[in-house]
């Protein structure tokens, strides 16, 4: 199991329950994404709807919310390639570990950058997640590449829906400028993984797609220990 | 063609658009007529919340921000048209599966904006091959880059130039569309693809630069990203492309050591990539447009 936390300490940190927590916000929580219906450990670890023991992190609401949402999607990056990076897969070429080490420090500065940002704007950025990798066999080249693959992926789509969120020009020019940088590292990837399918993502129209916070955070949450609550964030 | 004034001259296109827009009930005309066509496009966003955001805010701004894209489009499109179509020039297999692959892509990238230009009430730009002078050199066809269709290391070197500032440019437009979520959205899922045939370009210029240490036109170490405000581009004639990448500090904080991590200036100017203002844009393709 190589679940572990993304503190840079090492420290681990326990899923903290929400004493504020309520039925409303459980039930807003759980429509929000599919996945969270899906997965029975939400409803099994509810004793009482009143008292869950897991009241899942709430990302907040306004912009911020959507700050700390990036900032979760960059954690999970983060630890990703740091892993990556820390257990290499067997065969890399002395050229994809130079690129997959600019990919895992590009993520590690978007991730401390979210986090002295959302601090910056007077907001309590969100705690250190805790990470569930075990799905992924980092001496495989194709197990590292096929995840990478689809966090980069996640990660346009993600963007690309939180957009329209926002209501700071600056906060959306951050994004943008992040954005392409998610989508390079995607189209880098790709290639990696077949050569000359940088944009086999685009739609009929040449397009990217969008995913709003609560399909990203479905499909995150298999590699996400800790239960994320969407259900303040802005939905246009 | 003076492009500083590019987009008043489209706004003349349609003098009526503003008469139209300030007439309420001649709006919801329009927009009544849109639906008809929307169906016909068959575009996958929804119009009637876009139109009605259009209408009721400020559509001219929008509009000219659509056009202003559909412009760099079009010198996109027409560019790997004329490439792929070149005899010799790119060579078979994946290098001409994937600028033809590109090409497509922005061929789209023009239908989708003029659809939706034309169902917002506005009237396209339209460009042919003839308005482009892609040496660079504004009609004379003797620019810094002649030869751009018969040497394909050059022709590599353009392209990068081309999707790396589209890539500025949308990101610097999207504040502009902040006022109608369906646009932004459309125009961030474009974004994104120009990012991607950005990193795709640059790879493939990686390896010609490996396979040719030789050849002048490629410089330092070519990635999928941009290093500090570096082309890897033998010319200055694409500088200006490049200008402004190289920052460092980002909403005020210093990426440098943000979070108590040492990061060096390549990678923190690779991290985030860089808007550029439409005037930014404009000079930098008018010796592409006749």
């Amino acid at each position: 199991m190589s679940t572990k936390n993304l503190t840079e300490n090492g420290l681990e940190l326990n899923e903290q329950p929400d004493s504020s927590f309520t039925r409303r916000k459980f039930l807003g929580f759980v429509g929000a994404g599919s996945a969270a219906i899906a997965s029975a450990s939400i409803f099994t670890s509810c004793g009482k709807d009143d008292n869950p023991s897991n009241a899942g992190v709430n990302l907040g609401s306004g912009d911020v919310g959507i700050l700390n949402y990036a900032y979760a999607l960059e954690q999970l990056e983060a630890a990703f390639y740091t892993k990556v990076i820390s257990s290499l897969y067997s065969g890399i070429t002395p050229a994809e570990q130079s690129l997959l080490t600019d990919i895992r420090d590009h993520e590690v500065a978007h991730r401390n950058f979210f986090k002295a940002a959302i601090s910056a704007a007077g907001a309590t950025p969100l705690q250190d997640l805790q990470v569930d990798f075990s799905s992924v066999d980092f001496g495989s080249r194709t197990s590292v590449l096929a995840t990478a693959k689809s966090f980069e992926d996640l990660g346009v789509t993600a963007y690309n829906g939180a957009g329209k969120l926002l209501t700071s020009a600056a906060y959306l020019t951050i994004a943008g400028k992040i954005v392409s940088v998610e989508a390079r590292h995607a189209a880098l990837i790709a290639d990696l993984i077949s050569n000359g399918t940088f944009a086999d993502t685009t739609d009929a129209n040449g397009l990217d797609t969008a995913r709003t916070p609560a399909q990203v955070l479905a499909i995150a949450s298999a590699f996400v220990k800790t239960k994320l609550n969407a259900s303040n964030l802005p939905t246009s | 063609m003076n492009l500083q004034n590019i987009l008043s001259e489209i706004e003349q296109k349609d003098p009526e658009v503003f008469d139209k827009l300030s007439d309420r009930r001649k709006a919801m005309k329009s927009f009544s007529n849109f639906a008809g066509k929307v169906a016909l496009a068959s575009i996958p966003f929804a119009f009637g919340g876009m139109l009605k955001k259009a209408y009721g805010q400020t559509p001219s701004d929008v509009i000219a921000v659509l056009n202003f894209a559909l412009t760099l489009e079009y010198l996109e499109s027409e560019f790997y048209k004329l490439g792929v179509a070149a005899p010799g020039l790119i060579p078979a297999g994946a290098p001409l599966t994937a600028l033809t692959k590109i090409r497509d892509d922005e061929n789209k990238h023009v239908q989708f904006l003029r659809t939706a230009i034309t169902a917002s009430g506005g009237t396209p730009v339209s460009f042919t091959a003839a308005s482009f002078d892609f040496t660079g050199g504004n009609g004379t066809q003797a620019g810094p880059f002649v030869g751009v269709f018969t040497n394909y290391d050059l022709f590599l070197a353009v392209a990068q130039t081309f999707e790396d500032t589209g890539v500025r440019a949308y990101k610097g437009q999207a504040p502009n569309l902040m006022s109608n979520n369906d646009i932004l959205t459309a125009a961030l899922n474009i974004h994104s693809v120009e990012g991607r045939h950005a990193a795709h370009i640059r790879y493939m210029r990686k390896a010609r630069q490996t396979a040719n240490p030789g050849n002048a036109l490629y410089v330092g170490n070519i990635k999928p990203w941009i290093t500090l405000k570096m082309s890897n581009i033998g010319s200055t004639a694409v500088q200006a492309s490049y200008n402004g990448e190289e920052i460092t500090t980002q909403a005020g904080v210093n990426i440098l050591n943000v979070g108590g991590q040492t990061f060096s200036a390549e990678t923190a100017s690779e991290a985030f990539d860089e808007p550029l203002t439409k005037d930014q844009v404009l000079a930098i393709v008018d010796p592409f447009i006749i």
